[in-house]
């Protein structure tokens, strides 16, 4: 065991020098260094290919397709209930854990929310210790900025460096094996009101990172770094003129709309494009053949839509850009001119599907505003579109025009109580990656059910400044449940099963090829479900309340292991993690009152854990 | 003269019975913990140069307490993580139906205000003036859902959007000033005019190195309620009554001396006390 690891670590460090060798040259794509190890398996470094391996996991989402799903079978449906804990570590840090943990070769990955501490594990030792730590000291400043609690969403493996961002807009690039940083880039500006919170995603020889903070005006953006050096390669800007979005002559979107010069300038009044929102905080997916890069921006800000009217093109919708250039492909807008803080940011799943007798290579995505899309992903053509929660804010897609159908009477305004509109801010999903099994050929989708009414107005105060807005208070949906752990078959657009949940199913999920499916809930239930019938097979009560990403991978000792990290937060946990005063039912934006009760079923604290069969196997 | 010989024997009052104690034990000295956000003139940085400030000194000075601050940016969770943590005790200055605190009396009152070059000769005072809709007139952001300044609202109510231009009360934090920014816009003549809240925009425009000229803006209250005028007050926790009572009886005493120093750093008054200034 220990000779296996310490091979590796050799060949890793010979990856390190003939790396030094290859910066010395002009940069390059040819596939980055890799080694061969004694017992065989090339060390390989390009996530392009480790993504296959069922092994490691090496991005949150496991591949480019962003399926979350993993080929390993030890753990099944028949025997996934002797899982036990194998290993706990505490972060001590208590904000929400949304992160997945890395597995790379006999090393576990795991950074935490603020202060952004990336931690390394030795998994081929008992007890797991901690190989170091690395602090990249983020500015307190950071939290005052972060809307929604003070998450990150998890960091990549590629060319033997961990990549990930921290809270006060930085990308940063550690060394693998060493924990000494490489290089580390300031991309986001607090002081503007941007910060950092998603995970990047690392194609060839780039680094993709976005911006959070439509709250506070700023223009969203998704960057491209060199993995080498840091230096920035490209930025596209999610609003404003053509040359800033980078939107040329390679750009065919699919519907008229989204044809035309500019349109990031002219589907807005005067100059509020430039602080329009359309961050890039959520997922980002790429196809190698078609060579494409996928991800959504979010909701349009600060503006409220009386004061936007147009559709504040390019919020609320997915890009698909060259990877190299960062030149857009299609873009499609889930929510033109969005009324209800619809981010379009959620992860875009690429699978192919038979669809009518023919293979569809499609994208799919359960959207904030209800829907589930499956879209041509070469294309962006909506192939259908189909309410997977209570809605009646919309009434689906026009497919001939490609827009959101809306409902004039569940519009927000000011001065006017509207009640009853589904699905509430949230979403009828928020960021909560769902996974995707080419087994079963269903999509398991972690969700809300959640509905808000508008209520009123009252004085507010910040930077000096009395305002005004109406309250908007959550509530459970139709049901009396908060959550839903849905089972969707995406080309017959209809649920195989449903799981109730109290609160919103807020964590990631994951699927298997043992036929199980595993998730956390607010109140700290990590559980495993049959991927056929949904039938509860296993769960384990967690420390916290489980809002992170749960993995599957090999161990050194060439078994199964399954982690997740525990720890409440995020935007609806803020109520726990950072002692929101529930009576205020529009305390954390509407939250309060939606979750008066998460407070008696959990407390807050960061823990992960380690799962196996271990003695039972 | 005798104002403050009363002060000074009120003062010695309340600190004799202090030196009694001091014969038996060292009575601890009080502290004044404050909540305020170091970057953001004219309430309070710092530097102690803030107007919030100088109320917090004399507060303090009053009470023969010391003032200790605990420093946060003023954006959401700034309640949250200085006063409701129990990092801090007193808020200088919140709108006094502020809910998230519990608020003495209000001390002023102030007012949203037009801001335009005085060589232009505008003299804006009102929402419904026609000339509005063919000016550039910038306005404070605050943030999506349906939050925004009152003039932000309504001018979308009555149609005006092209013309409207937003700059985000946060502002450019690494600035000295952040909350500057829409007064330099009037005074660069980037914008014909803002509508601002009357505290920064007054303290702004007299820096400014053109003339400008702040109007309050009427109506006070646009139909069916967006009040442009708001009471503030200092705020506590809510189950702080009785440091609350304390504060009351301070407004109220040293009213006077609180005036002077709103007066000093012309903050707009739309009460009892001083004009609006221009």
């Amino acid at each position: 065991m220990s000779a296996w690891r310490g091979s590796v670590f050799v060949l890793q460090l010979l990856g390190a020098v003939a790396l030094v060798a290859c910066q010395r040259q002009t940069l390059d794509s040819s596939p980055p260094a890799s080694g061969r190890a004694l017992n065989g398996h090339v060390r390989d470094t390009d996530p392009a290919r480790l993504q296959n391996d069922d092994g490691q996991w090496v991005m949150p989402a496991k591949n480019y397709s962003g399926t979350r799903f993993s080929g390993l079978d030890e753990i099944n449906s028949s025997n996934v209930s002797r899982l036990g804990v194998v290993w706990t570590f505490s972060t001590g840090v208590t904000a929400g854990h949304e992160a997945a943990p890395l597995v790379v070769g006999s090393t576990m990955y795991y950074v935490s929310p603020w202060p952004n501490i990336l931690y390394a594990f030795d998994l081929g030792t008992p007890g797991y210790p901690l190989l170091w730590s690395y602090d990249p000291k983020p500015l307190g400043a950071a939290k005052g900025v972060a809307c929604c609690d003070m998450v990150n969403r998890g960091a990549a493996y590629a060319n033997g460096t961990i990549f990930f961002n921290t809270l006060d807009g930085r990308t940063v690039a550690v060394d693998a094996t060493t924990g000494q940083p490489k290089w580390i880039t300031q991309l986001a500006d607090i002081n503007k009101g941007e910060t950092i919170t998603m995970a990047p995603l690392v194609v060839k020889n780039h680094v993709f990172v976005g911006n959070s903070g439509g709250e506070f005006g700023v223009r969203g953006w998704i960057t491209a770094l060199d993995i080498d050096s840091g230096r920035i390669a490209w930025r596209a800007y999610s609003t404003g003129p053509d040359k800033d979005v980078l939107i040329g002559p390679d750009f065919k979107p699919f519907y008229a709309a989204d044809r035309g010069r500019d349109l990031g300038l002219t589907t807005w009044p005067g100059e509020a494009w430039k602080i329009g929102g359309g961050t890039v905080w959520g997922w980002l997916s790429y196809d190698p053949e078609a060579d494409l890069l996928y991800y959504g921006t979010s909701n349009p800000g600060p503006w409220n839509p009386a004061q936007r009217p147009g559709d504040n093109k390019w919020t609320a919708g997915m890009f698909a850009r060259s990877p190299e250039t960062g030149a857009a492909r299609w873009f499609y807008q889930t929510s033109p001119h969005d009324l209800f803080d619809h981010d379009g940011v959620n992860e875009i799943v690429l699978m192919d599907l038979q669809m009518n007798g023919t293979t569809r290579k499609v994208l799919t995505r359960a959207d904030r505003n209800g829907l589930f899309y499956v879209i041509d992903r070469l294309t962006g053509e909506v192939l259908s579109a189909t309410p997977f929660a209570p809605v009646n804010s919309n009434k689906g897609v026009d497919l001939k025009t490609g827009r959101l159908i809306p409902v004039k009477e569940k519009e927000p305004q000011l001065n006017v109580v509207v009640r009853d509109i589904c699905p509430a801010a949230p979403g009828a999903k928020d960021w909560q990656p769902m996974a995707f099994s080419p087994k079963t050929g269903l999509v398991y989708i972690p969700h809300n059910n959640l509905c808000m009414d508008f209520e009123g107005m009252s004085a507010s105060y910040i930077a000096g400044t009395p305002y005004v807005g109406s309250e908007a208070v959550y509530k459970a949906g139709p049901g009396g449940n908060r959550g839903f752990f849905t089972a969707w078959d995406p080309v017959a657009a209809k649920p195989r099963w449903q799981i109730k949940e109290n609160f919103p199913a807020w964590s990631g999920a994951l699927a298997t090829a043992g036929d199980v499916v595993f998730y956390g809930t607010m109140e700290g239930w990590f559980k495993a479900v049959d991927a056929k019938t949904g039938q509860l097979l296993w769960r384990f009560k967690c420390a916290s309340g489980v809002v992170g990403q749960p993995i599957a991978f090999k161990g050194p000792d060439g078994h199964e292991y399954i982690a997740i990290a525990a720890g409440i937060g995020g935007w609806p946990g803020a109520i726990v993690s950072a002692d929101l005063d529930p009576s205020d039912a529009t305390a954390g934006n509407g939250w309060g009152a939606a979750l008066a009760d998460l407070k008696k079923a959990t407390t807050k604290g960061g823990v992960l854990y380690v799962f196996s069969l271990g003695n039972s196997r | 003269m005798t104002r403050l010989s009363g002060l000074a024997a009120a003062a010695l009052a309340l600190t004799l019975p202090l030196m009694a104690c001091h014969e038996r034990a060292a009575a601890p000295e009080r502290v004044l913990r404050v909540c305020a956000d170091p970057n953001n003139l004219p309430y309070s940085n710092r530097a102690e140069e803030g107007f919030e400030n100088r109320i917090a000194s004399l507060l303090a000075a009053d009470r023969h307490a010391r003032v200790v601050y605990t420093w946060w940016a003023q954006r959401r969770g700034y309640v949250r993580n200085t006063l409701k943590a129990g990092e801090c005790d007193v808020l200088i200055g919140v709108p006094t139906s502020f809910e998230l605190a519990l608020t003495t009396r209000p001390y002023y009152r102030s007012t949203y205000v037009f801001v335009a070059r005085r060589d232009r000769h505008l003299h804006l005072a009102s929402l419904d003036d026609p000339r509005l809709r063919r000016m550039r007139i910038a306005v404070q952001m605050v943030g999506d859902d349906f939050a925004n300044t009152p003039p932000a609202h309504a001018l979308s109510t009555r149609g005006m959007t092209r013309n409207v231009v937003g700059y985000p009360v946060y502002g450019d934090y690494a600035r000295p000033h952040p909350l500057s920014g829409i007064v330099d816009a009037v005074e660069r003549g980037d914008v014909d005019a803002a509508i601002a809240w009357g505290p920064p925009a007054a303290y702004f425009a007299r820096s400014s190195a053109v003339p400008l000229d702040l109007t309050p803006v009427t109506p006070q209250i646009d139909l069916p309620f967006l009040p442009f005028v708001f009471d503030m007050s200092m705020g506590v926790r809510h189950s702080d009554k009785a440091l609350r009572d304390e504060l009351d009886d301070f407004l109220v005493r040293r009213k006077t001396d609180i005036d002077a120093i709103l007066a000093k750093y012309a903050v707009p008054r739309v009460d009892a006390g001083e004009e609006p200034s221009s």
